[in-house]
């Protein structure tokens, strides 16, 4: 089996605990207004790899990964889960660290087939780092052009399964930078036995020249990058609403 | 009877022998903890530096120079003593009788000491002049005495560039400790017993070694006099960490004084002092301030190190670095680290007096290393960009553990190996000579053999261009030891740098440092012939100064080994044939990839190349990767560089990267290094 690959970052430092093996898989259901990855939405272009040719290359390199391990990123690894658990399985067949970051988007609890999938999927994985990109089923949609249950139907199953969790939030002037907002994603971080972590990320403007280059219409072109102040100030309301609705489950 | 200086201090060989290691091994204290100890900058340290900044300013506007000697020809008891306010500095001396008032150094070459002053808009006194015209040959006129056609053509045509024929050649780090340690008096002693061993038998060696040796000893003794301007009397043992400082310094001004070196190091001195720092703590003789404050002051010293050099000078090195390089940490072959408080000191530095490229901090980098440690070489990089690292796991099974650090990246065991520095030859030049039948394409002089050149327009053929490139290496190898020889001959008859080799054993071993430029540029213009077409194209006279590649091929820095593998046996092979060569005072050749600041002008003097370079493009710095050819990430093209071997590269690889320290982590106070969720608060 190949995977659609777009690219791969040897030093990844961000994506991830330790240093990192980083691969960026082809394809994303989702599309982000402030999406930094554009040209990982389409299936097409990238280079196709076998799971033995990515571990060779992360093989060559180990030293440098001492205390980190591979994370598939993209464009969204859950379309390609196929070859993404037979990556995961190879790789903790030799000893390393798994991380699959993900929106969680393409999961289905109904459809026994793909729930198969998933149950494998978990087995070998370390680290789900879980974007949740709004709280509101609605902003959501008009964020993403998705809907959010199954998102949040995926980290309850991680969750279920005993998956750590590591829930990434990216904080956005005027979108999901509302007190209202960041306290329900604390609110449901509380609910699940899992989590880990919580990395809020200062909204930044970075992609924009990817767009340019690709010909899109930047949606944010008007949002300003938010400061490092106000993104401790999210962090901040995110973890009080969690304690706080803890306290009230008795947890 | 043993001196009071040494009370509390263990071990016996050192007493006995000249042995600064075993002294630091029998005496040292291993800190694991963290930096919290640190104090900062007391009163008079802030406006010291102060002064010293306000003269930074004074001699920006004043074009680059302040002030400079040109009557009086700088040695070690040339000038008295200089401060910046008296009463404040706790460690004292300048090169000049004032701080900022640059010294002359005629030695090395009278053309480059003139040019260096009219430069600058001086002009040196006419009677230094005269005397070094008729009665004191230099070193830059010893050199071209012996110099021949093939390498003049070579200088000219810059396929060998850089080298030190007409100025000091530097990376020669003398123990400075030992002056601190035991004094002056005690080394001259040490001195005249070295020279009676040499016996009666009047070998060249042996005349030239006892002739040394008594240029030591008076160096030795014109130190201790230049001390005295100061009020001190270094001809006995520091007896306290102030004093162990202050000394130390001394040992390097004098260094500084004589040697306008292309690196002047200073070797690997915190822990040393950190021994008499501990035994001051303990007997509350000063405290943690004050021996911070004399840190601080020495680094200031370091910080005004300034020599009169010229614009071409400056346009080699990018800029007019001293590389004062301190090594700092690193592990001790018995498993100890050697991370003491006073490396901390060192680092603190940078908080105390700022961020300053000098003295250069280089930590000796071990997998090892105490976590506080580590920790706190990454807060001191995020915070300054200031610290060089380098592998002390590698280089510490072929040194010990008492190496140092010469300019940026050459090891050597302190007082006990030395280095003859070599300059570059350029290899990406040499493989268009190999092209063209040794014509330079800049130029069109046939400037090396003329060997069969590339014939036709079809594509090149890699069996045939490797062919003629080995030949073409065995040949540029030849001219560049030979060129070598003839440096470090004249250098050490006339500019012989005796305060340093007096704080040497009496036989160092002498590196025969060489080095490359251009790595990437060859490895990926073979392999562009190798993978995919490359076509020549021709200049009206026939000599090939383009080429047109059709296809893709593999590029260096991206860990593939159909790449790679040329880079390293390119090394491998000119290393062997470097060592074919005949070298002088029986050195151990040696070559690094590190050209850090040269290549703007590398890059200015080589024609296209086949990697699809275009003419006047910068080279990559050392053994990095071609600008932008890297496209799998650092770790990728880390890895392409680790493959060249260290044995046949000793004198050091070097990848110069920059990151933003945003990308190297999430460190700031939005992510506080810890996501970690903690629910108990």
């Amino acid at each position: 089996m190949v995977g659609h690959i777009h690219s791969i970052e040897t030093c990844g430092t961000v994506d991830g605990p330790g240093m990192r093996f980083v691969v960026f898989f082809k394809g994303c259901p989702m599309r982000c207004m402030y999406c930094h990855n554009p040209d990982t939405w389409d299936m097409k272009g990238g280079e196709e790899k076998t799971v033995d040719e990515l571990l060779e290359q992360y093989e060559s390199l180990k030293p440098f990964y001492t205390n980190g391990g591979i994370t598939a990123t993209g464009g969204e690894p859950l379309m390609q889960i196929d070859f993404l658990i037979e990556l995961f399985e190879a790789a903790k067949k030799r000893g390393i660290h798994t991380c699959l970051d993900t929106s969680g988007i393409m999961f289905r609890r109904n459809n026994p087939d793909i729930l198969a999938k998933y149950d494998r999927l978990l087995k070998v994985t370390d680290l789900i780092m879980l974007d949740i990109k709004h709280i509101d089923p609605d902003e959501h949609k008009k964020l993403t052009r998705q809907p959010l249950d199954n998102i949040l139907d995926f980290a309850r199953y991680a969750d279920e399964k005993g998956n750590a969790i590591r829930i990434r939030h990216v904080i956005v002037p005027d979108i999901t930078y509302k007190p209202e907002y960041l306290k329900r994603v604390g609110y449901f971080m509380a609910e699940l036995n899992n989590v880990k972590q919580l990395e809020v990320l200062p909204y930044h403007n970075m992609g924009v020249v990817k767009y340019e280059k690709l010909g899109i219409d930047y949606p944010l072109k008007d949002t300003k990058p938010l400061t490092n102040d106000d993104a401790i100030k999210a962090k901040e309301i995110i973890l009080g609403a969690m304690k706080e609705r803890r306290e009230e489950l008795g947890k | 009877m043993e001196t009071t200086a040494w009370n509390g201090f263990a071990g016996s060989k050192w007493k006995k022998f000249i042995d600064v290691r075993d002294f630091i091994q029998n005496n040292y204290t291993p800190y694991e903890g963290d930096d919290s100890f640190l104090a900062g900058p007391t009163q008079n340290t802030k406006d010291l530096w102060a002064q010293v900044m306000d003269l930074t300013k004074k001699e920006r506007e004043a074009g680059g120079v302040l002030d400079m000697d040109t009557k009086i020809v700088s040695t070690l008891t040339s000038h008295g003593a200089g401060y910046l306010d008296k009463n404040k500095e706790t460690i004292v001396g300048f090169q000049t009788d004032a701080p900022f008032k640059r010294g002359m150094n005629v030695y090395g070459g009278l053309r480059m000491a003139m040019k260096a002053c009219e430069d600058n808009g001086y002009s040196m006194d006419p009677e230094v002049v005269d005397f070094f015209s008729k009665h004191r040959k230099t070193h830059n006129e010893g050199v071209f005495d012996v110099y021949d056609a093939e390498i003049r053509k070579c200088r000219t045509n810059h396929i060998i560039t850089g080298l030190p024929d007409a100025y000091g050649r530097g990376r020669i780090i003398g123990d400075y400790r030992r002056v601190a340690l035991y004094g002056t008096d005690r080394l001259i002693e040490d001195k005249l017993e070295q020279k009676e061993s040499f016996g009666r038998v009047y070998t060249d060696d042996v005349i030239r070694g006892k002739e040394e040796i008594s240029e030591q000893i008076k160096a030795l003794k014109e130190l201790t006099k230049m001390a005295s301007f100061y009020g001190f009397d270094i001809s006995k043992p520091a007896t306290n960490v102030q004093e162990a400082i202050q000394w130390l310094y001394f040992g390097y001004l004098g260094a500084v004084k004589e040697q306008n070196g292309a690196a002047m190091s200073l070797g690997r001195t915190s822990t040393f002092i950190d021994i008499y720092a501990e035994r001051d703590l303990a007997a509350g003789t000063f405290t943690e301030e004050q021996i911070q404050e004399f840190v601080d002051h020495f680094v200031m010293k370091l910080r005004c190190v300034k020599f009169a050099r010229t614009p071409e000078y400056n346009q080699i090195f990018a800029g007019d670095p001293v590389w004062v390089t301190e090594s700092l940490g690193g592990m001790g072959v018995d498993g100890r680290t050697l991370v003491s408080k006073t490396s901390f000191r060192f680092l603190n530095t940078l908080n105390n007096l700022g961020t300053a490229p000098e003295p250069n901090m280089t930590v000796l980098w071990s997998t090892r290393l105490p976590i506080g440690w580590k920790q706190f070489c990454a807060k001191m990089s995020i915070k300054s960009s200031s610290i060089q690292y380098e592998n002390d796991d590698m280089m510490r099974p072929i040194h010990g553990d008492d190496y140092g650090i010469a300019c940026c990246v050459s090891s050597m065991v302190i007082g006990k190996e030395m280095q003859f520095f070599g300059a570059r030859a350029n290899l990406a030049k040499c493989l268009l000579y190999a092209i063209n039948g040794g014509v330079d394409e800049c130029t069109g002089v046939q400037v090396g053999p003329k060997y069969r050149p590339v014939e036709g327009d079809g594509p090149l053929d890699y069996d045939d261009v490797m062919a003629k490139f080995d030949d073409m290496m065995t040949w540029q190898a030849r001219v560049y030891v030979s060129a070598l020889n003839i440096i470090h001959y004249m250098h050490d008859k006339y500019a012989y740098e005796r305060i340093q080799m007096a704080l040497h054993d009496r036989d160092v071993k002498r590196y025969f440092a060489t080095g490359v430029a251009g790595l990437s540029i060859v490895a990926d213009s073979l392999s562009a012939i190798k993978y995919a077409k490359v076509y020549p194209v021709r200049n009206e006279q026939g000599i090939i100064v383009s080429y047109r590649t059709e296809g893709d091929f593999p590029k260096y820095g991206n860990n593939d080994d159909r790449v790679d593998e040329i880079a390293t046996s390119i090394v491998t092979t000119f290393m062997n044939k470097l060592r074919q060569n005949h070298v002088y005072r029986n050195g151990v050749p040696t070559q690094s990839i590190l050209t850090i600041t040269s290549n703007v002008t590398y890059g200015k003097n080589t024609g296209d190349t086949p990697c699809g370079r275009k003419h006047g493009a910068p080279f990559a710095p050392g053994a990095n990767p071609l600008h932008k050819r890297d496209t799998h990430g650092a770790v990728a093209s880390l890895a392409s560089v680790a493959k060249i071997p260290f044995r046949d590269a000793q004198d050091g690889i070097s990848n110069t990267f920059s990151i933003i320290p945003g990308a190297l982590g999430k460190e700031d106070q939005v992510f506080v290094g810890d996501i970690d969720i903690d629910l108990s608060k």
